[in-house]
């Protein structure tokens, strides 16, 4: 099912045309309305005359996340605050969150983007959601509250945590749809199993996002809630969810590029990357008034993916999330991902998806150890095939990553469970750090 | 009568307190060890055990969060003399049945020896054939 046909299934060369007209208009304003932004197109020595087709992004400047905390609480507003409508803020681990301004037709097209997103997945009215996002300045919960308000589905305003009741509400409210984070769906679905309720529940879809998942994560949450899990991609910087997200395929996620433009980098040179190659996600906000944002380095790596979709739609997809810049760890010299782990901790049938990673450094060389949950239901009375499992592990990382890790079969349950954003890593060397 | 004896086998973390917590829920319901073995390696161990009431004992530890398998095992009586166990295994080695592993105790007149053979049904026969002396299953369980 399609939301707005008009524009998901635009001819490529009419989109362009949108595109080109949004970002004309977009710059304009920018350059008009915020001070930020225009005494950054000055330092670069251009003006919004230099900015006439979407082939001119590359002239802009990128925007970061530190240029967000400087500009800490409203900096990088374009519209006075009469204009705004709704504040969010992202969690600020360390420093000052980043806050975002919204006007009401940014809340318009926030909830229109997340409506193609929960139609695309095959909801309706008839549907009753169960938001487990956190509600309040987190974007998650409010953003796929209104989305699925526009579609006209019966709305369940949980929020995150609180088990018991989730599964309560769950079973005796019917829900249909699911919308958390990808590992407290997993959480939950445990919870189910556990309580051997799998049959009583109605769920059909989840729509997963705000932290990056694999393929086999999917498979897992799929089979543990009898459901089909859909990804969904954004950031409090640039709306929230909704920037981008998955069809009936699961291979990548549609772009809503009538609202955002993509571009993708690599992340030490920031020159684009050839179509196809993955490297750093950029966003271009083009209808945005609150708070537009040009360039945004996302540190989110992915590919985009250009081949026409058999869903109909016509908007390019991103790849689902392979890593984050940020989240990089240099281990003996070696970049790693704590995602390239996951996906090899997922090729091998015998361990959850549960695990943690510990890198240390003694006698000034990196440590590197892998906690992994052995699965209940693989667990054999056979020493040595645990063992040769632990060392066919550390051969695949070895393989995939280039480094050497000590894996380590710990007991199902062991590694804490989150209900928001997972941590997967303890950094110790962190500790020596300035 | 049934020679085959349920063995639970528990994956254990090398944790302080997990063998304490496992003898620990056991003990409070009632149910008796007869024999166990520990086999570990540098993170992990896999306790395996023979008792009173397998089948009770590998729900209750399941609820507690333990990881644990049932496997079938044998229980050899031999007598506690020199070269019975090297006889009673090359029964086993002349059948071609190799042995995963065993655990034993021998006190007074006769020898216990646990064993995981690669083939239980074969090992139960040869054993049988020889007139060497199994357990049985309901020895084992009830007391």
């Amino acid at each position: 099912m399609i939301w707005n046909e008009s524009y998901e299934c635009m001819g490529r060369e009419e989109m362009r045309e949108v595109q080109n007209k949004r970002l004309r208009t977009t710059v304009e304003h920018v350059y008009h309305n915020s001070p930020f932004y225009r005494a950054k197109m000055q330092e670069l020595g251009i003006t919004p005359m230099d900015i006439e087709t979407i082939d001119d992004l590359v002239k802009l400047p990128f925007t970061i996340k530190t240029d967000l905390r400087d500009q800490y609480p409203f900096g990088l507003f374009s519209v006075p605050m009469s204009e705004i409508v709704r504040l969010h803020a992202s969690s600020g681990t360390t420093g000052k969150p980043i806050v975002a301004g919204y006007t009401r037709k940014d809340l318009s097209t926030w909830s229109e983007v997340l409506a193609r997103t929960f139609t695309s997945g095959g909801c309706s009215r008839n549907d009753i959601f169960q938001i487990a996002y956190g509600y309040g300045l987190f974007t998650g919960g409010l953003g796929a509250h209104y989305g699925a308000e526009n579609i006209g589905a019966s709305v369940i305003p949980i929020s995150a945590g609180n088990t018991e009741k989730q599964i309560q509400l769950m079973t005796d409210f019917g829900s249909t749809v699911l919308c958390c984070t990808p590992s407290y769906a997993l959480y939950l679905g445990e919870a189910v199993e556990d309580k051997g309720i799998k049959d009583k529940l109605k769920l059909r879809v989840g729509f997963f996002g705000a932290e990056p998942w694999t393929e086999a994560m999917r498979v897992e949450i799929e089979k543990k809630l009898n459901i089909k899990a859909f990804d969904i991609f954004g950031l409090t910087e640039v709306i929230g969810p909704g920037v981008s997200y998955e069809c009936y395929a699961q291979n990548g996620m549609h772009i809503n590029e009538d609202h955002f433009l993509p571009e993708i980098i690599n992340p030490v040179t920031l020159e684009p990357v050839a179509p196809g190659e993955v490297g750093e996600l950029v966003l271009t906000t083009i209808t945005k008034e609150g708070m537009p944002v040009i360039r945004y380095r996302t540190k989110d790596l992915t590919r985009l993916m250009y081949e026409p979709c058999p869903c109909g739609r016509t908007s390019v997809r991103m790849h689902k999330i392979m890593g984050r810049s940020d989240d990089m760890l240099i281990i003996r010299g070696v970049n790693v991902f704590p995602t390239q782990i996951e996906s090899v901790l997922m090729e091998f049938g015998e361990t959850a998806p549960h695990y943690h990673l510990y890198v240390d450094r003694e006698n000034n060389t990196d440590t590197f150890d892998v906690h992994v949950e052995v699965r209940p239901e693989n667990f054999t009375d056979d020493m040595s095939s645990m063992l040769n499992l632990r060392k066919r592990i550390e051969a695949r990382i070895q393989s995939v990553v280039g480094i050497h890790a000590n894996v380590k079969l710990v007991e199902p349950r062991s590694i804490e469970r989150s209900i928001g954003k997972a941590q997967r890593v303890t950094d110790k060397r962190n500790l020596y750090k300035e | 009568m049934p020679t085959i004896i349920k063995q639970l086998s528990i994956f254990l973390e090398n944790k302080t307190g997990r063998l304490t917590e496992v003898t620990r829920l056991l003990g409070k319901s009632g149910i008796n060890l007869t024999a166990f073995s520990m086999s570990e390696s540098s993170d992990f161990g896999i306790m395996r055990v023979v008792l009173s009431d397998p089948e009770t004992a590998q729900k209750l530890l399941i609820s507690h969060g333990f990881t644990v398998t049932l496997c079938d095992v044998v229980c050899l009586f031999v007598p506690n003399t020199p070269g019975t166990l090297s006889e009673a295994l090359l029964i086993l080695s002349e059948h071609n049945i190799s042995v995963d592993y065993m655990y034993a105790f021998a006190m007074d007149d006769m020898a216990r020896v646990v064993i995981r053979p690669s083939d239980i049904n074969r090992c139960v026969e040869v054993l049988q054939k020889s007139n060497l002396k199994l357990a049985k299953a309901s020895d084992m369980y009830y007391f």
